[in-house]
């Protein structure tokens, strides 16, 4: 290992590893360390990735781990009704994430950046406008200093806090994810993704089911963390009543904080620009994270190039918390307000809902964006004998300006 | 009261790691390390740990 880089990137995941891809691109000279030993592994993640990640990041997707094509949803209230969508056309990826991560590391490498796993950062500290790390290696430490880090550590995200940025997840805007990866498994459609909602069956939260080609599916669950039983306990209790699912053989256990509630106010500090989980970079309503944090990555890479270039990485970084919230976190903002209302519901208003509302009208509310007539039409046709819903909705569809979202100025 | 974690159960995810508010948690490859003299005993991974491998033992 050299003593000093251009930058160290900590974690080598999505956010971690596109970032990378975009310094070593214009040469820069960049480290990636990750505590791992295996790239990609193991995964705290679904593996979905919508088809307009891969067009406004410009990816190809490829066959070795674009593995199952997704042509819509299924969403299921707790008596069994569903809500579907299901198009002729593509609408997404189930990944093989170890494989698209390996990838983008081969990527990273071919442009020049170094990639070191099994060495953890133990220690980050300021001294003269550089940080030094101190990283672990097997029973071996070494210094290394860099006038950049970036902070792709996912939740543990130890490396901003050794930084004085406080990454801290709080416990109430964080879900406790479980998920097998199942295989033998049969019973639902392979081109949906299959979300199931209710207070019983995952409360504060849902259980999907990503299929992965050939009876094989991720099989998960993400709720509140103030549950009373495990994610696991739940999981497995439903597990156990499905007719196409409790017979099948589990390859791969897979578990980890979900950071679904909202973003970091500052997602940058001296020497430091964090992105992906580490800034809690998720949708707040399926808790989804690749696409995001690939962009997160690119758009950190950025603001390291502008730091780079101005040789100074203090003032020069502090654009981009703002640049990311326009880009992304404002949006983002507005399906917050949707994963609010759905943390509202009970068994019985998803029951309604399913009866009810069509998977466009879903959308459109998880994404903070029905028109005017629309929710006319919602609170007039649909909600109407259920006061309950017509209170929670309003309550949650008030105020649709972005006032919430965005920087603290 | 100590915090201790099962590593029979645990999967080494590291939720107990970004949740915990006093940063007493640290994950090295198969072993999650509790800094007593750091923890407060607050419970935080004791929640959020997706398979019950975190207890406070009084």
């Amino acid at each position: 290992m050299k003593e000093s880089y251009e930058a160290i990137i900590v974690g080598a995941g999505p956010a971690g590893l596109a970032a990378a891809i975009e310094l070593a691109k214009e040469g820069k000279d960049v480290l990636v360390v990750d505590r791992k030993q295996e790239i990609g592994c193991p995964k705290r993640c679904a593996e979905g990735l919508g088809l307009g990640w891969f067009n406004r990041l410009n990816i190809k997707p490829k066959k070795e781990w674009a593995v199952q094509p997704i042509h819509g949803a299924a969403l299921y209230s707790p008596d069994g009704k569903s809500v579907q969508m299901k198009r002729k056309e593509n609408m997404g990826y189930v990944l093989e994430r170890k494989m698209f991560e390996k990838d983008l590391a081969m990527q990273a490498v071919k442009l020049g950046a170094k990639i070191l796993l099994k060495h953890q950062v133990v220690s980050a500290k300021r001294a003269n406008g550089i940080v030094e790390l101190t990283i672990e290696m097997n029973d071996e430490t070494k210094t290394v200093t860099t006038p950049l880090v970036l902070a792709c550590d996912g939740v543990d995200s130890l490396v901003s806090k050794m930084l004085g940025l406080n990454t801290k997840l709080e416990l109430q805007e964080t879900d406790s994810g479980y998920q097998y990866e199942m295989t033998g498994v049969s019973g639902y459609d392979e081109n949906l993704l299959h979300l199931y909602f209710g207070v019983e069956v995952a409360p504060r939260g849902y259980i999907w089911i990503f299929p992965k080609r050939d009876g094989t599916a991720n099989v998960g669950i993400g709720i509140g963390a103030y549950e009373k039983e495990t994610a696991k306990f739940y999981l497995d209790r439903w597990i156990a009543e499905q007719d196409g699912l409790k017979d099948g053989s589990i390859i791969e256990v897979n578990a980890g904080a979900i950071p679904v509630g909202g973003f970091l106010d500052e997602m940058q500090a001296d020497n430091l620009i964090v992105a992906g989980d580490a800034g809690h970079m998720v949708d707040p309503i399926h808790g989804g994270g690749i696409g995001i944090a690939l962009e997160g990555g690119r758009l950190a890479a950025k603001h390291a190039l502008k730091a780079i270039k101005a040789n100074e990485y203090c003032d020069s970084v502090k654009g981009y918390t703002k640049d990311w919230f326009d880009t992304r976190g404002n949006e983002l903002m507005k399906r917050l307000k949707g994963r609010h209302l759905l943390e509202q519901l009970k068994d019985g208003d998803f029951n309604y809902l399913a009866g009810s509302i069509t998977m466009d009208e879903a959308l459109k509310i998880g994404n903070g964006n029905l028109t005017k007539a629309e929710k006319t039409i919602l609170f007039t046709k649909k909600l109407i004998t259920r006061p309950g819903l017509v209170k929670i909705f309003l309550r949650f569809m008030k105020d649709e300006t972005r006032k919430e979202g965005g920087v603290k100025e | 009261m100590t915090t201790v974690n099962n590593g029979n159960k645990c999967l080494y995810c590291g939720a107990c790691v970004g949740v915990c508010p006093v940063q007493a948690i640290t994950l090295k490859d198969t072993r999650i390390v509790i800094d007593n003299k750091k923890c407060i005993n607050c419970g935080a991974c004791v929640n959020i740990c997706p398979v019950g491998a975190m207890t406070i033992k009084k």
